[in-house]
């Protein structure tokens, strides 16, 4: 990484220049830095809403980048070790989407493990890929689905050698990394590309001690989310590639769907994040472990909740742990996560980002302070003490692998009825069903519903889990393919 | 010289104070530390823009949350102070020949090294040797307390600051299990006079009367707070703040005050209407939803 070079923001430094210029604005926004909606002004700040400008000659252009934001690029590119990098405004969703759109087209196979975000099989309903699951395996203990095991994917590409690509979570939302660099070896060996989902993995290019990144291992691109470890603004994300991609036709496929209106505020806040994560990240994140380890020692010692660490690592399925992940099993106190989730948030004030059935994550970051910790594991040790019951009636098992049927395409486009939900048993489900947060669907389209599967969305329900993704709002009916 | 420190009590209400001199201005690991003399309020020591004690009124604060537990419990042998960095209730405390033990746990090291240096007189709290000091957060040091405390005083001002952790409900609840069956907890409840501080007001007092069955509120006038008015909250497992006030007891120990008084005591639970329609407010939702949470 150019060190020196990583000090400049170019497209911070083009805004101010451009402040300084005074420019009257006969284009859009019509808000015209902001006199044309004071109430707006009031809630952002002058100095915010002056940024919301156009795309123009001096602040370059998302969807043909020239200058200053190819600049940026070009440093975000270097700060992360990849060939080329692409900032984005419409979220990791976009990212994953353009991954899997860049290298498969309708029919293609994909290799996927099934703990993938929604956006991943969304893009497929999209593009028409054809999914072939990787079997990952669960720990039976706190009931979360596990990394993708080498073995798993070699014997996968053997019997798949005409699938495009591998997709990984590294690491998963839990924390749980899989062996990327040998995975990439082999699935070179085979012709395939392969896709990193980093949207919980921005700080593994910036600390040595962490598990590696997508790019280190060689991936072909990775899906990074800035805006949750790298401190960005809301919705903002980086795509980057590795040298065998072609990188214009990326931008082709990116342009497909991206705005043409793309906004400076999360452009500036992307520009600036990767220079405080060039310049900074490094001894950041070291303080964002060291926070995580302290959190789940004294989260041990109150006994009940078990937050766990690098001990489940074994080599395999578990290849290694994100440390910054704060992933807390909660069944040992007799309460779901998604209980002890809205426990926190309605009696304690305290947000965490979320809670399921077995487990809550507690995401920690740059800006955590220590007293916040305090008042997390404080809540925690309260809430064992006010609310702890009997366990033996949970559900155990976080994750099930349903049987697929269809491509999530031909599903999701073909005739269908909505049903109630417990008539749906052996039925083809057409839409995703899944708890959001963390939004791993419970099913996709094209997935068989089993009896497994109703019971466990019942359970989910009853709990309190914010189900989400069918036509029904209520999640009642459930779309499932029409029989003929 | 025209020099003067203003403290900021809403957007747009600020009370100024004209100072000699500064005396002493750092940042500790946690906030800005800032000491001040001035004409009208004798020296005056500033955490991150926040008056927290001026020579002139600190007496009234620290016995008002001294003396009113103390008259209230009939025995206190082991006494918690959450903050309480500058030690000015631990000298009020060190008046009790009964207290065997007084714990001062402040997080901020540097705060009490510069109340000891510039206010020696409100520190010698310090010097008795019933007091320890230990620099941790309170949190942390009360996670690892079970039924050994008589009386809590959480000497903490700022709910917003960098103890904000001291006014939630995880704190309270530790304090609760941190206390003895017949234990008392005296904490800040801030003001309720600006509508800025009204929803911090009504939080504390929801949250203390979910953790413990007897919950007063009572009063004081301390010139340098916020509306010069400021509140004290008074949560029990077992005795009454003005049913079990030893009137008789307390006076028998002829100590000198110069605001409190037993009669005083009595009045300052008697509070205004705007603010008791709050607390009764904030009482009759917590009611209620404890009431749904059985159903």
């Amino acid at each position: 990484m150019k060190k020196y070079e990583q000090k400049s923001a170019p497209i911070c430094e083009a805004l101010e220049r451009f402040r300084r210029r005074r420019v009257v604005p006969f284009d859009v926004p019509g808000h015209k830095r902001g006199r044309g909606n004071p109430e707006l002004v009031d809630l952002l700040g002058k100095q915010c809403v002056g940024l919301d400008v156009n795309s123009m000659k001096p602040l370059d252009n998302l969807g043909h980048p020239v200058s200053v934001i190819k600049e940026a690029e070009e440093l975000t590119a270097d700060a992360f070790g990849a060939a080329h990098a692409f900032l984005m405004v419409n979220g990791t969703t976009s990212s994953v989407q353009t991954m899997i759109l860049s290298v498969c087209k309708a029919g293609d196979k994909i290799l996927i493990p099934r703990n993938v975000h929604k956006s991943v099989i969304n893009a497929m309903v999209l593009c028409g890929a054809v999914p072939v699951y990787v079997e990952v395996k669960v720990n039976p203990e706190i009931g979360i689905a596990l990394g993708v095991e080498v073995e798993e994917v070699r014997k996968a590409m053997d019997a798949n050698p005409d699938a495009k690509a591998i997709l990984i979570n590294n690491p998963t939302y839990y924390g749980i990394c899989s062996n990327l660099k040998e995975i990439v070896k082999i699935a070179h060996e085979h012709g395939m590309k392969v896709l990193a989902d980093e949207a919980h993995g921005t700080h593994l290019y910036f600390n040595d001690n962490l598990p590696i990144s997508g790019m280190a291992a060689g991936a072909d691109m990775a899906a990074v989310s800035m805006h949750k470890s790298g401190g960005s603004l809301t919705q903002s994300s980086i795509l980057l590639c590795g040298e065998n991609m072609d990188a214009e036709y990326v931008r082709q496929i990116i342009n497909l769907t991206q705005t043409t209106s793309a906004s400076y505020l999360l452009l500036s806040s992307l520009d600036l994040s990767r220079r405080n994560l060039a310049l900074r990240g490094e001894e950041s994140f070291e303080k964002v472990a060291r926070m995580a380890e302290y959190a789940r020692s004294e989260i041990n010692e109150i006994g009940g909740f078990y937050a766990y660490g690098k001990e489940l690592i074994d080599g395999d399925s578990v290849y290694d742990f994100d440390v910054t992940k704060l992933s807390i099993y909660t069944q040992g106190i007799g309460l779901t996560g998604i209980e002890v989730y809205d426990l926190l948030r309605d009696e304690y004030d305290i947000q965490i980002e979320f809670g399921d059935i077995g487990n809550i994550l507690a995401y920690i970051s740059i800006g955590d302070r220590i007293q916040d910790i305090e008042r997390l594991v404080g809540a925690l040790e309260d809430i064992k003490r006010l609310y702890e019951k009997d366990s033996s009636d949970l559900y155990c098992g976080e994750f099930i692998q349903p049987e697929n049927v269809m491509t999530p395409q031909q599903a999701f486009y073909a005739d269908k009825v909505q049903l109630p939900l417990h008539e749906t048993d052996g039925k083809i489900c057409a839409e995703l069903v899944m708890c959001y947060p963390p939004g791993i669907p419970i099913l996709t389209p094209g997935e068989r519903i089993t009896k497994e599967i109703i019971e466990y969305i019942d359970f989910a329900k009853e709990k309190g889990c914010s189900l989400q993704g069918t036509k029904d709002p209520d999640v009642e009916l459930i779309s499932v393919i029409k029989e003929k | 010289m025209d020099f003067w420190f203003s403290q900021m009590e809403t957007e747009h209400v600020k009370t100024s104070i004209r100072v000699n001199k500064q005396l002493y201005s750092g940042q500790s690991e946690y906030q800005r530390i800032d000491v001040f003399e001035t004409q009208e309020l004798g020296k005056m020591i500033v955490l991150d823009g926040e008056i927290i004690f001026s020579e002139a009124d600190e007496f009234i604060y620290n016995e008002m949350v001294v003396h009113v537990p103390m008259a209230v419990h009939p025995c206190v042998k082991q006494v918690l102070i959450i903050g309480g960095g500058d030690g000015g209730v631990a000298r009020v405390l060190t008046q009790y020949p009964e207290i065997e033990h007084i714990d001062v746990v402040e997080q901020d090291e540097k705060f009490v090294e510069i109340s000891k240096e510039f206010f020696p007189e409100t520190a010698k709290g310090f010097d008795d040797e019933r007091v320890t000091v230990t620099n941790m957060d309170g949190l942390r040091f009360l996670r690892r307390c079970r039924d050994k405390y008589d009386l809590i005083i959480n000497d903490t001002t700022d709910p917003f600051g960098y103890a904000e952790g001291l006014f939630t409900r995880e704190f309270y609840g530790s304090c609760f299990r941190a206390l003895k069956e017949d234990g008392i907890m005296v904490y800040q409840h801030g003001s309720p006079f600006y509508d800025e501080d009204e929803e911090a007001f009504r939080a504390m007092h929801r949250k203390a009367y979910k953790s413990f069955p007897i919950n007063r509120v009572y009063q004081a006038n301390i010139p340098t707070c916020p509306s010069g008015y400021w509140m004290f909250g008074f949560a029990s497992k077992k005795y009454h703040p003005l049913k079990d006030l030893d009137t008789k007891r307390w006076k028998a120990r002829d100590l000198q005050t110069w605001y409190y008084t037993t009669n005083l005591h009595k009045g300052a639970f008697m509070l205004p209407r705007y603010v008791e329609d709050l607390l009764v407010e904030e009482e009759k939702a917590a009611k209620k939803e404890s009431k749904e949470n059985i159903e």
